[in-house]
């Protein structure tokens, strides 16, 4: 388990096993802080507001929301996309850095990945709630047909979706409570009472076997092999909602990579975000070192990059088509009565991103902290301009038409923002937010007193190597 | 059942390698070894056989993939196909992404189920460990008492630095 001492420690200060599992089991078994219970108020309250919304939605019809009959797609799919993209970057972390062997990932893909069910939670309800009759959602899976012999429609990049996004929800579940359930057994056998009946249940028998972990690694490594072409499939699909239709603007074939390295992107942010305060606040900054935020930082930058790359590309590509429809869509996107939208997206996506070249932004909390932000609301101006830009001004000018939405729709906006928040506090409060099993596992080869064991053992000067940590 | 086992509690991961590589040399099988993580190199040196999960997995992906594939063409191709311009009712590209996404649904779903049976995992299921501590900090080698030479056995353990040995009648 040779580790050279020049690779970064992922575990600062001086830890053992049973530091690890306290420092992450304590605050579950401890009473919540005051932090927890206001942070909690607020996103119910949130959450409050959407289910007034979508009351008030589902008793008088979605003519409530500001669209008509051009802009048939406004906040709700903006909303939708944005949420989806967000929830990629948990499943990211956890498969595709497992293929790779990052073992930086071991810190950070608990939280990312309960960011990516409930963010998917959230996305889920948009064209729920768009479909109009929620009620009857289930005719979109493909059931016997007692209404006549129609089936759902395959060739529908649409229904593609549904299964595309259902599927990446099952399985992101899943992959995360297999990875819950060691850790869930270390909270068992600490507890006493009716903690340790709940825990008990909830952690299926575990019982830390050599056969047992055997085939908890082979599950997890076939586990991350399937999601990473899923967490690809996944937004590229949600692109091909856009890309096989005729709107210009949407027409284009350069989508699905372009929608995967975005949300890529805007997941990153959003667990720096997350990451940034829990860290804080529940005094994790041992694990989820400033190294871990850099390297977040710089993946944040290459996909921001492609972001960048592909907004240049349609622009090139809308004038070298010689289309004047696709030409009109993109002049109208930049200088059009939504120019504001467009001019947001461009300077949070393609400008800040580029300060992550340097590496004292790159470790300075406060700025990621603040870029961060500034991508999120990037990102969905993204899918703000690529959405309502594209179709208020469609091929007959006579029914151009501008959007806006009501108050029912910047509710649900507000309300599921709520929800993701209440799910995750519930989360921070009462799950392990760190894999304690995997951060274990690497306390040989990355934790610092180990690394600092090495270097001495080979003569080399560790305050020369890792100035930050000596 | 429960019965009598050698137990060999240690703190560290390293020396149970060595212990479980000294104890099967020594002709002793290995009943089983618990810890809080994975110890790479623990299957080979207790001699495990490698887990027939992927073969389970392949499976589930074949009948996942077969099932998406002729439920779109059946559906679409002959019980009710539509004349959408005149294009061919079996369009089989658009058939590719639900057949993926229920290819790879199929296989982790079925592959964690069999998982979980394999493991006698389930719901509230009693665990079947030799102590508390090897979820939180501790590693146990556990080794059948009937038929071990239990002096020889505890030799052995605590030459590579066992902490504590235990003969204890526990259901593992």
């Amino acid at each position: 388990m040779y580790e050279s001492p020049l690779r970064r420690p992922l575990i600062t200060g001086k830890t053992s096993y049973a530091k690890i599992t306290d420092d992450i089991v304590t605050p579950i078994e401890a009473a919540p802080t005051k932090w927890w219970y206001l942070g909690f108020a607020i996103s119910v309250a949130a959450l409050g507001l959407w289910l007034l919304a979508v009351g008030y939605l589902l008793f008088t019809g979605v003519g409530v929301w500001g669209l008509n009959k051009t802009v048939d797609w406004g906040w709700d799919i903006t909303n939708f996309v944005w949420w989806v993209g967000i929830g990629h970057a948990g499943t990211l972390i956890s498969a595709v850095l497992l293929l790779f062997r990052q073992k930086w990932r071991t810190a950070v893909n608990r939280s990312a990945e309960a960011m990516t069910i409930f963010a998917v939670i959230c996305a889920g309800t948009y064209p729920l709630l768009h479909a109009g009759r929620p009620w009857v959602i289930y005719w979109v899976f493909p059931l016997p047909n007692t209404y006549g012999s129609l089936w759902a429609n395959f060739n529908s990049p649409l229904l593609w979706d549904v299964f595309a996004i259902s599927t990446y929800f099952t399985v992101s579940l899943v992959f995360w409570y297999v990875g819950l359930i060691p850790d869930l057994a270390t909270i068992r056998d600490r507890a006493k009472g009716l903690r340790k009946t709940i825990y008990n249940a909830l952690s299926f028998g575990w019982n830390g076997s050599a056969k047992a972990w055997q085939r908890f690694e082979t599950v997890s490594l076939i586990l991350a092999g399937l999601a990473t072409p899923l967490v690809l499939s996944v937004h590229t699909i949600v692109s091909m909602d856009f890309a096989t239709s005729v709107i210009p603007g949407w027409h284009t074939t350069i989508f699905p990579p372009y929608f995967v390295a975005g949300a890529v992107f805007s997941g990153f942010a959003m667990v720096l975000t997350l990451l940034i305060i829990m860290r804080k606040v529940m005094r994790l900054e041992e694990y989820i070192t400033i190294y871990h935020i850099d390297v977040m930082n710089k993946i944040i930058l290459v996909t921001g990059s492609i972001v960048g790359s592909a907004y240049i590309t349609e622009f090139f590509m809308a004038w070298y088509s010689a289309v004047p429809f696709e030409r009109y869509a993109f002049m109208n996107r930049m200088f059009g009565p939504y120019w504001w939208a467009y001019w947001a997206m461009m300077t949070c996506n393609v400008i800040t991103p580029q300060l992550f070249w340097s590496q004292k932004i790159r470790r300075n909390i406060t700025a990621v902290f603040i870029i961060s932000i500034f991508v999120n609301i990037g990102m969905w101006f993204e899918r703000f301009v690529i959405i309502v830009t594209s179709l208020h001004r469609d091929y007959l000018p006579s029914s151009w038409a501008m959007y806006s939405p009501t108050w029912v729709e910047i509710s649900m906006f507000i309300g599921s923002l709520g929800l993701f928040f209440t799910l995750f506090f519930l989360f921070a409060k009462f799950l392990p937010v760190i894999a304690i099993a995997e951060v274990k596992s690497i306390v040989k080869t990355s934790a610092e007193q180990e690394i600092a064991k090495t270097a001495e053992a080979e003569g080399i000067d560790l305050k020369e190597v890792h100035p930050q940590i000596a | 059942m429960s019965q009598k086992y050698i137990l060999g509690i240690f703190s560290d991961e390293v020396p149970v390698l060595d212990a479980v590589r000294a104890l099967r040399a020594s002709g002793n099988a290995i009943h089983e070894v618990y810890s809080p993580f994975p110890i790479h190199g623990l299957d080979d040196a207790m001699g495990l056989k490698r887990s027939r999960l992927p073969k389970a997995a392949f499976l589930f992906g074949t009948a996942g993939l077969s099932l998406a594939v002729l439920m779109q063409a059946w559906m679409l191709g002959f019980d009710w196909p539509m004349n959408i311009g005149g294009k061919p009712a079996l369009a089989w590209p658009d058939f590719v992404p639900v057949s993926f996404e229920i290819t790879v649904l199929l296989t982790a779903l079925g592959m964690v189920a069999t998982y979980l049976y394999a493991c006698g995992f389930f719901p509230g299921a009693t665990p079947k460990q030799p102590d508390l501590r090897v979820t939180n900090d501790k590693f146990c080698i556990a080794i059948k008492s009937e038929g071990a030479d239990q002096a020889a056995v505890e030799a052995v353990l605590r030459q590579h630095g066992a902490e504590e040995v235990k003969v204890e009648e526990v259901e593992l």
